[in-house]
């Protein structure tokens, strides 16, 4: 039977090594499946998180041969075999241990986004149309492989400053939604940092649900924030009429 | 946190263990009703097998079906039920299920919409109106994200990858539950005056399943082994359409939107063979039905290359079918090198959904024992012998509601919980008894054996010889489980955390099995090849397990008649 060798990072917070392990290789088998088989034939302690296998709730994100990918969705018969295929844990977040990183700064930074605030009196009719651009949005699954690929982050680590392209997808959904009437442009420009962002298109590349994260969230908003703060009639309007 | 236990202790009013669409709507409630809520869940937020569910959301919105209203959504869910369902669950469900949604949107949901705006409704197996509410084939997503946000908002305490292992008990009443940390291994103790178990499902005791890691029965479990009422645990839904083809997703679902939005069954001949099982409603025929015939067709030798069956939606316009079936459109391309806007999928059955689960009050999800409630697939009785499509999103938000609000009142009720500390000794030693053990089998092996032994023997078909055999096995994995052997430290380690689910597994399979030995007929997603036929006398009762002892035992409970007013909308139906 083929066989891969999968060269796979153990370790935690303090240490670790890639340890190379041999899997037999089957027909349609996906990363996951290798990994799922070092875990019942040869290491049972082998850390991973997984939820569905179909590519549906982005648990199994890490970085295969280098790349950001759902393992789940990544086929073996797509890598190539002559070398020892490798799988490391996204490098954006701390290792908790082997593939499985501590990712709870999401979660942080999605608490402070202002929720979905229907305008007062709104009639629940929407058109398809506008629904359409807002879907887009709403088919992020969370798997954070646009976090940990965009540079702000993975290179420059301004998790203080900076939200990530994630929470751009997630504002827009929220900005964008036909009824909603909260205010984001504000926070955007602060704390989620958007100005740091220099459309390098990269979290758009690897997104498994092919949203257009650049081109269809983060540029419409740098262009609210652009509009609202850098505009410059409105700049010299709030030069002679200051907000009081 | 507090200091009388030796671990990390926290108290709250109301305890929700599971994070999906049930507990989540639970939480949501229980907070609106000014309660301390900690929600507890083995997977990070939003990851919960609701986010699976793909095809929609019933409800009796009328959007596009002016003729539809409660009376038949009631109606349609008790013939897909057989009849056996909680009759009282089942029209609350039909009455509440708008409002749950209205609500969704109100929340932030975005739905498909119909031309005037409205939220758009589709066809679905067993409904006689377009009753799904949806978005595109990712409905579950839509709908966890949203509940999800609103807990957030809202304020809940979340326990993100923690399992609880153990509930503990003062005298008859629940007070708290005993786990830990996946992370670091580290034990956790939840005070609590009130528990909602809202942990799903139990389809990972089979080997082909739609389910994910975490659908191990759970809640029932321990609910079940702190002295609840199990209600018809032989109502397993096979769902009929899963991939079969490669083996790595043999059992991932191929949603039930293929055949609404107009998807074809064949067999290898060609043949439209759903015309011969059920040839007023073919493919959009009840799930039992659709799941036995393709099984049927594929045991005849009339089954596509990889044992199952072909489902056609290509005659539709790719574009159309992108729009409507995006996710499937994905999975078959990237996972089966299949496109299905030029040819067929292969699916089979796959293990789905259990309709029985903890016996609860049909108004309040209270359980049979004070202090714990339970909602969505934890919970029997909504779905009687074999659920429809769509009826499950529904129930997780009318009955999650339910439990949340009633689990809240009671906790305003109730004096601080007391706990005790020999039981969390007992579960702290049972929790480690894995890593003392010294057997040759890890618990790797024993899931795969478990699993064969559900799949081969108490599967889609049943005999009485096969449920005793699975009985005699089940009773061996259980004695080698007590002596599995798992290796490494306990930091984020997945083989200890599946040696703990494990027992929960081989509870939940032994109840299965126990009962359908014992129903002596075939009914609903219950199909006895010895007992073929439908009983009056059977569909006047439902079947209860309790623990007595260390014994599991079976007892028959008469079913609640209906009153005069809803046997009549049965029987308008049936003109």
């Amino acid at each position: 039977m083929a066989e891969a060798t999968l060269r796979v990072y153990r370790g935690d917070r303090e240490s670790g090594q890639a340890v190379d392990y041999k899997v037999p290789l089957t027909e349609g088998m996906v990363v996951l499946d290798a990994i799922h088989s070092i875990q019942a034939h040869q290491s049972s302690d082998l850390a991973v998180r997984w939820n569905c296998k179909a590519a549906k709730c982005g648990s199994c994100s890490a970085e295969v041969n280098g790349k950001p990918r759902l393992m789940c969705k990544t086929r073996m018969d797509s890598l190539p075999t002559d070398a020892p295929i490798t799988v490391f844990p996204m490098k954006a977040f701390p290792v908790i241990k082997d593939l499985v990183t501590d990712v709870s700064w999401n979660y942080k930074v999605n608490k402070k986004i202002p929720p979905f605030q229907p305008r007062p009196g709104v009639e629940w009719k929407m058109d398809q149309r506008d629904v359409d651009r807002v879907q887009e949005f709403r088919k992020c699954i969370e798997c954070f492989l646009c976090q940990d690929v965009c540079h702000v982050l993975r290179d420059h680590d301004k998790k203080e400053q900076f939200g990530g392209p994630r929470f751009f997808v997630r504002a827009a959904s929220l900005e964008m939604h036909p009824l909603d009437g909260a205010d984001r442009v504000p926070m955007l420009r602060k704390e989620l940092g958007i100005g740091f962002c220099n459309i390098t298109k990269c979290c758009t590349e690897v997104c498994p649900e092919e949203i257009h994260i650049t081109d269809n969230a983060i540029i419409p908003l740098k262009e609210r924030v652009v509009d609202r703060y850098y505009d410059p009639v409105t700049m010299i309007v709030r030069k002679i009429f200051p907000a009081k | 946190m507090t200091a009388d236990s030796q671990f990390e202790t926290h108290e709250h009013d109301v305890l929700i263990i599971g994070a999906g669409g049930a507990g989540l709507r639970a939480a949501i409630e229980a907070l609106a009703q000014g309660a301390k809520v900690g929600v507890v869940c083995k997977s990070l937020l939003g990851k919960a097998h609701t986010v699976m569910a793909e095809g929609g959301l019933a409800a009796a919105m009328c959007n596009v079906d002016k003729a539809d209203g409660w009376q038949t959504h009631f109606r349609d869910t008790m013939n897909g039920g057989k009849r056996l369902n909680n009759w009282r669950m089942a029209q609350l469900h039909a009455l509440e299920a708008p409002d749950r949604v209205r609500e969704l949107e109100q929340w932030g949901a975005l739905f498909d919409r119909t031309e005037s705006g409205d939220i758009l409704q589709r066809a679905f197996g067993g409904h006689t109106f377009k009753r799904l509410c949806h978005v595109g084939d990712r409905t579950g997503l839509e709908m966890i994200r949203t509940l999800q946000d609103r807990g957030v908002q809202l304020g809940f305490d979340v326990f993100m990858e923690c399992t609880v292992t153990k509930l503990l008990k003062d005298g008859d009443r629940i007070t708290g539950g005993f786990g830990y940390w996946r992370e670091s291994g580290r034990f956790v103790v939840f005070k609590a005056k009130s528990i909602v178990i809202a942990t799903g499902g139990i389809g990972k005791s089979w080997r082909v399943t739609s389910n994910s890691w975490e659908c191990t029965g759970d809640g029932m479990a321990l609910a079940y082994d702190a002295g609840a009422e199990l209600l018809d645990m032989e109502f397993v839904q096979f769902h009929p359409t899963g991939m079969v083809w490669p083996p790595g997703v043999q059992g991932i679902l191929v949603t039930e939107a293929v055949r609404g939005e107009g998807g074809i069954l064949r067999n290898k001949n060609g043949e439209r063979f759903m015309e011969k099982y059920d040839p007023k409603r073919l493919e959009l025929s009840t799930r039992d039905v659709v799941a036995r015939s393709i099984y049927t067709e594929v045991k005849e030798g009339r089954g596509s290359p990889h044992g199952g069956a072909f489902l056609d939606i290509s005659r539709k316009p790719p574009e159309y079918v992108k729009r409507k079936l995006p996710s499937m459109y994905h999975q078959f391309k990237e996972l089966a090198d299949v496109d299905i806007t030029k040819g067929p999928m292969e699916v089979g059955p796959t293990c789905h959904y259990v309709m029985g689960g903890i016996r609860v009050d049909a108004e309040t999800g209270r359980a049979s024992i004070p202090g714990l409630y339970a909602a969505g697939e934890a919970a029997g009785g909504m779905h009687g012998a074999n659920r429809l499509g769509g009826n499950s999103l529904s129930d997780l938000l009318v009955f999650g509601r339910r439990a949340g609000l009633a689990a809240a009142q009671d906790a305003k009720k109730s004096s601080a919980p007391n706990i005790d500390g020999a039981q969390i000794s007992a579960a702290e030693r049972e929790a480690l008894a894995p890593f003392e053990a010294t057997g040759q089998d890890n618990p790797y092996t024993i899931h795969h054996e478990l699993q064969n032994v559900m799949q081969n023997l108490v599967g889609i078909f049943r005999t009485d010889a096969d449920l005793r055999q699975a009985l005699v096995e089940l009773q061996k994995l259980k004695a080698r489980a007590k002596n599995m052997h798992v290796e490494g430290s306990r930091m984020f380690n997945p083989g200890w955390h599946l040696s703990i689910d494990l027992g929960c597994m081989l509870t939940v399979s032994e109840a299965c099995a126990h009962a359908a030995l014992a129903r002596t007929e075939s009914r609903g997603a219950h199909s006895r090849l010895d007992f073929p036929k439908t009983e009056d006398a059977w569909g006047k009762k439902n079947q209860v397990i309790v623990k007595k002892g260390d014994a599991m035992t079976l007892s028959e409970v008469p079913r609640q008649e209906l009153p005069a007013e809803l046997a009549q909308i049965l029987d308008e139906g049936a003109k």
